[in-house]
């Protein structure tokens, strides 16, 4: 067990491969009811996430999920979100454990100017992740929702196993999955419950060499308070609107997030990123991918050598060469 | 959990030391590491210092350093790592071993009873 965000948790069960493998080729459960979740009610609820995030929540409909990004005043961005459409009016957002305080202080501070409503509701939800392709099919026995006809970024109130909870069809592997908000009281039951019907527990381990592969930006790696949001692949996150950042984000980043492949050396965030003997960026996250079978790394590299086809990275003193590839590096 | 092999000697560190100065990592702290994919060893013929920074075992989760359980000269290095590194975690006291030493003077060292009761 390690301390994350405040909360004890597994960084493995039966070890990373063997977890990450099952997400990759059946399935499997994630414990991540350490997330936070945030409810925003009133008629200033769509008016007030359009002022505080990059992406265009106006195209939300209700029953309907939603990536995106809260960016900071001065550049940079404070977190990323899940923002999940409940009703006309009343939106529930996901936000990281480890930015619950500071999220909620930067959305109180804006929420003044709009008739909104916040709730910290984090302490009322468990979150469990079901992800792998086998999750509709072991999920389906145990709710009356026809899961088929719930397309990606679905949300959905449902009975699972009896117990009221909403569903989300979202997760941070990769792989298709059903993300369940269950009452906090109830988290457990549900937990032993997912066990019961084969789903394999999954760690944080696994949950990282997972999002890596499928090239998914971590806050405080690819992405941060002082990183340029458009430095990543996810500038399709930043639409054309006004909102408390647009003035910094506008501006032009002064480097690229490259997606790398080394032979046998595994990088760790941090290792110096090279051209011709020159460091030229870091790494961001880097680990063995399990699925690829060699080590694989996300790299912030300053953006005039962004084409460049390879790199060396610098482990213990030696360089060693790494290869650009695109991101993601693992697409279902 | 295999038992620990009381003919060896062990480091606080989770390495072991054999009589005849070969080295490995306990199943301990294999387990604790997770899936071995990479170990990076030292050149044969490097003098060490017992509690020195010698080899980089890494799994899926992390990089962990090595520390020589001994001082002396590196005589031999575990070839059959650099493409079969789950040795590590499927045999750690056979063929998961590192390197083995000439041994000039043991660091400071616990025997399996006092190694199992530290962890």
């Amino acid at each position: 067990m390690v301390p994350f965000g405040g909360w004890d948790m597994p960084v493995q069960y039966a070890g990373v491969k063997a977890e990450h493998d099952a997400v990759r080729n059946a399935a499997g459960v994630f414990d991540v009811s350490h997330m936070g979740e945030f409810r925003v009610q009133g008629p200033g609820a769509l008016a007030f996430l359009q002022h505080v995030t990059t992406n265009d929540v106006s195209k939300l409909k209700p029953g309907r999920a939603q990536y995106n990004w809260l960016p900071g005043v001065s550049g940079g961005l404070v977190d990323d979100i899940y923002i999940y459409m409940v009703a006309p009016d009343e939106y529930l957002t996901v936000v990281n454990a480890s930015n619950i305080a500071k999220d909620w202080a930067h959305l109180q501070q804006h929420a003044g100017e709009f008739d909104v409503t916040l709730t910290d509701e984090s302490d009322r939800w468990g979150l469990l992740a079901v992800q792998g392709p086998q999750t509709e099919s072991l999920l389906q026995p145990h709710t009356d929702t026809d899961l088929s006809a719930k397309k990606k970024n679905a949300f959905f109130p449902a009975k699972l196993f009896g117990f009221d909870v909403m569903l989300a069809r979202t997760g941070y592997t990769g792989e298709d999955g059903f993300e369940v908000f269950v009452d906090a009281s109830e988290a457990e039951t549900v937990w032993d419950k997912l066990l019961a019907i084969g789903l394999t527990p999954a760690g944080l381990g696994a949950r990282d060499t997972l999002r890596l592969e499928a090239g998914f930006p971590l806050y405080g790696h690819e992405f941060s308070d002082t990183i340029h949001p458009l430095s990543s692949t996810y500038s399709w996150v930043v639409k054309d609107k006004t909102h408390v950042g647009h003035k910094h984000i506008r501006s032009t980043p002064t480097q690229t997030l490259v997606g790398l492949k080394l032979e046998r050396v595994p990088v760790r965030e941090g290792y110096p990123v090279k051209v011709g003997g020159a460091v030229v960026g870091h790494v961001t996250s880097g680990t063995s991918s399990p699925t690829f079978g060699h080590p694989i790394a996300m790299a912030l590299v300053n953006a005039e050598h962004a084409g460049a086809d390879v790199f060396d990275v610098e482990v213990r003193g030696k360089d060693h060469t790494a290869t650009r590839v695109a991101l993601p590096f693992y697409k279902r | 959990m295999t038992t620990t092999p009381t003919e060896l000697k062990y480091a606080a560190s989770h390495e072991w030391l054999a009589a005849d100065g070969t080295v490995g990592i306990t199943d301990f702290a294999q387990d604790q590491l997770g899936d071995v994919v990479y170990v990076e060893l030292p050149e044969v013929g490097r003098v060490v210092e017992a509690g020195e920074t010698i080899a980089v075992v890494e799994s899926v989760k992390t990089a962990s350093d090595i520390y020589a359980p001994a001082s002396g000269t590196i005589v031999a290095v575990n070839d059959a790592l650099s493409g079969t590194p789950e040795l590590v975690n499927s045999a750690p006291y056979e063929g998961g071993w590192l390197f083995k030493l000439d041994v000039t003077g043991e660091g400071d060292l616990m025997d399996a009873a006092a190694y199992e009761a530290a962890n």
